[in-house]
């Protein structure tokens, strides 16, 4: 039974899940059935709230217990830290969420938890719990559930028929940065259960092929997360990783999480007063392009420039980089193409590609569309009378030259957050 | 310049629609019942609704469009915007001005109406998918789970789907207390509209929503503590950022939202 006591329980154990940072509920549409309670959406998924940290609250996200008997130096639940400690009764959590779930306050459940004992006795506690909550309790809504690195493939697999989401944390993208913080682990550990849930998917698809009621096995597929600035590691290394992981037919997102300093001093870790979050921005930019602009890893970051702009988001780098692919003929060009032009984006490129079959279109009509024309003007060219009159649609990227163009484009909140950022990375020379 | 006035409805705006075409011309601009008609009017007609003559029309338009964008269309009325109006007359009489065979008028949005019609519909949708995310339900004494609710648009009739097929075992009541009127739903069955006789008798209040704690159901003051608690926890102070939760949650939703509220005196 819920009591007072919860209360107190849920806070520590809130604040130690937290920066865990997958929070969407998405990649499954699933009806609600007669009998239990809840459905599952599919498409963009439902935020029920935003935190006062701006970010988006859709699942009940909680640890069935934050003690651990890892010693990894990046979090917040390691062995040596001093915090307090928890755990909730299976009823409890069950209770919360089911009573959470029917006032919409949630999408579901995000469940995860520190190590106790061994991995198997873990994993056994959690898959029991979303047992519980299928079977028992009737829950039909979404559940997002932490596969614990070295459980066995049993309990995972029992696991992913009731679970819509797993997801494992690479956490730190090359594995001698790894080593080095958390010498208990190493990229096998994470990689191993990543591959018994893509095996399940794919075993799961050809039945479903064969037999259409058979169970769904993890339909909303794999997640996990890096940590942006706790090592040294430079943004190729991570997005190459990224880039690498969306190869793999199960993983659907990666999340980059900007490091806070959550433990009391560890020389192996720099300091830092603020999580470099213009940084984690911009690899979030850099993982749309990947995903939804048809880039390439080694067109966002390469050997040359191994870090992203902070200055500059990374489409606009690459055009800078790249004056020879412009002016964009607005009218002609190719859908891929207009999804380069900085400025347009998904949205206004669909726009864009329908209307230009009844006229042609002009700068005013772009504009009306949402079209950013503050930024996409140096770039394109569209059927414009007025060009005569108007200087600036005839001045693009190739008579200005990027470096000149280059702080035109840059506003001075932007640079001065950059600014901040780039002092604070001076601390991070060990 | 002629110009038709219509009593603000959808069956009127289709009926003027077919006068258009009866009385083979095209009005300028549609006024709503109430408008000042315009100075340099000629003639002003006043549109009676025909339910007939706009079911005509609309299943014209069925035979002319997808599916989607006679959605998009409907979705597009439940604004409730006064500048929908003259768009939406005017992009239904290009509709059935194209010729036969020319390309859908439907997906140029360099044309100012298709696009303003369109982009109005988005604004709907996009308020249909905030009152799925800051729907608060309370639970009263006797089962019935209460929200209330005040959109800027009316877009009750788009939501009640999602929270019959998501609650499909509890009874529910979706109140808008800006229009006055809610979607009950039993535990089974389909919703239905409803409207309170008298609105001061009700039990719970239409300012912040809150069911009066004679019925409140009782474990309720606990569930949403815990909800507070849990929504002030999961914030990580280190990266504060008010501007995009306002972004994304703006305030004028808050006075409905349970972690939004102050806790109640006696609890």
């Amino acid at each position: 039974m819920l009591s007072d006591l919860t209360l107190e329980k849920l806070r520590i154990l809130t604040e130690s899940a937290k920066y865990d940072v997958s929070c969407s509920s998405s990649g499954t549409v699933r009806k609600g059935k007669q009998g239990m309670v809840g459905n599952t959406v599919g498409g963009i998924g439902i935020c029920h709230s935003f935190a006062d940290d701006g970010r988006c609250i859709s699942l009940l996200k909680i640890m069935l217990t934050n003690y651990c008997m890892y010693d990894c130096a990046y979090c917040v639940n390691r062995r040596s830290n001093d915090i307090k400690r928890a755990t909730l009764s299976v009823s409890e959590l069950e209770e919360i969420t089911i009573e959470f779930y029917r006032r919409n306050y949630i999408e579901g459940l995000f469940l995860s938890s520190g190590v106790v004992r061994n991995p198997d006795y873990t994993m056994e506690r959690l898959t029991a719990i979303v047992r519980d909550l299928r079977l028992v309790h009737r829950f039909n809504g979404y559940i997002h559930l932490k596969a614990i690195p070295g459980a066995s493939q049993e309990l995972l697999s029992e696991a992913g028929r009731y679970a819509d989401r797993m997801s494992v944390n690479i956490e730190i993208p090359r594995e001698e940065s790894l080593k080095l913080l958390a010498p208990e682990k190493d990229h096998r550990s994470v990689f191993q259960p990543m591959k018994l849930i893509q095996q399940g998917v794919i075993e799961n698809k050809e039945d479903r092929q064969r037999y259409r009621h058979a169970p769904r096995f993890v339909p909303a597929g794999q997640s996990t997360q890096m940590i942006v600035g706790a090592t040294k590691d430079s943004d190729r290394d991570i997005l190459t990783m990224s880039s690498m992981l969306y190869n793999q037919p199960s993983m659907r997102r990666v999340y980059y999480s900007g490091y806070v300093s959550v433990n009391t001093f560890d020389s192996r870790l720099p300091v830092l007063k603020q999580p470099p979050l213009v940084r984690e921005n911009r690899l979030y930019q850099a993982d749309w392009l990947l995903r939804f602009y048809h880039f390439k890893v080694e067109e966002i970051v390469d050997d040359m420039h191994p870090n992203l702009d902070l200055d500059i988001d990374p489409k606009l780098s690459w055009a800078l980089r790249h004056p020879e692919a412009f002016p964009v003929d607005i009218n002609t060009a190719d859908y891929e193409m207009l999804l380069r032009v900085p400025g347009i984006g998904n949205k206004s490129a669909w726009l864009i590609a329908n209307s230009r079959r009844f006229n042609r279109l002009t700068s005013f009509d772009l504009k009306k569309m949402g079209v950013v024309m503050k930024k996409a003007k140096y770039f394109i060219t569209c059927h414009e009378l007025a060009s005569a009159f108007d200087q600036t649609s005839v001045i693009g990227i190739n008579e200005l030259r990027p470096e000149r163009l280059r702080p035109l484009l840059i506003t001075n909140e932007q640079k001065k957050l950059a600014e901040a950022e780039k002092q604070l990375s001076f601390d991070f020379e060990p | 310049m002629i110009s038709y006035t219509f009593d603000n409805t959808l069956d009127g705006l289709l009926t003027a629609v077919f006068e258009a075409f009866a009385l083979h011309e095209q009005p300028e601009q549609l006024l709503s019942a109430g408008d000042q008609i315009p100075l340099f009017c000629d003639r002003n007609y006043q549109v009676v609704t025909d339910e007939e003559k706009a079911g005509r029309v609309w299943k014209g338009l069925e035979k002319r469009l997808p599916k989607e964008v006679i959605r998009m269309l409907y979705v597009s009325w439940l604004s409730e915007l006064p500048e929908l109006n003259n768009a939406l007359f005017h992009y239904i009489c290009k509709v059935f001005r194209q010729p036969e065979g020319a390309p859908g008028i439907e997906r140029n949005f360099a044309d100012p109406d298709v696009l303003a019609v369109t982009n109005i519909a988005r604004k709907v949708l996009h308020e249909q998918l905030r009152m799925k995310q800051f729907i608060r339900f309370q639970k009263a004494k006797d089962g019935t789970y209460l929200a209330v609710v005040a959109p800027d648009h009316n877009v009750l009739p788009l939501i009640t789907d999602h929270f019959r097929d998501r609650f499909n075992d509890q009874p529910w009541l979706i109140y808008d207390a800006k229009r006055h009127y809610g979607y009950y739903y039993e535990g089974s069955g389909v919703p239905a509209r409803i409207t309170f006789a008298d609105e001061s008798a009700i039990t719970f209040s239409l300012s912040d929503g809150r069911l009066d704690d004679d019925v409140l159901s009782s474990e309720d003051h606990l569930l949403q503590e815990l909800w507070r608690t849990y929504f002030k926890a999961i914030c990580i102070r280190e990266r504060m950022n008010p501007r995009k939760q306002l972004n994304d949650m703006p305030r004028r939703y808050w006075k409905y939202i349970t972690e939004k509220q102050e806790p109640r005196r006696n609890s």
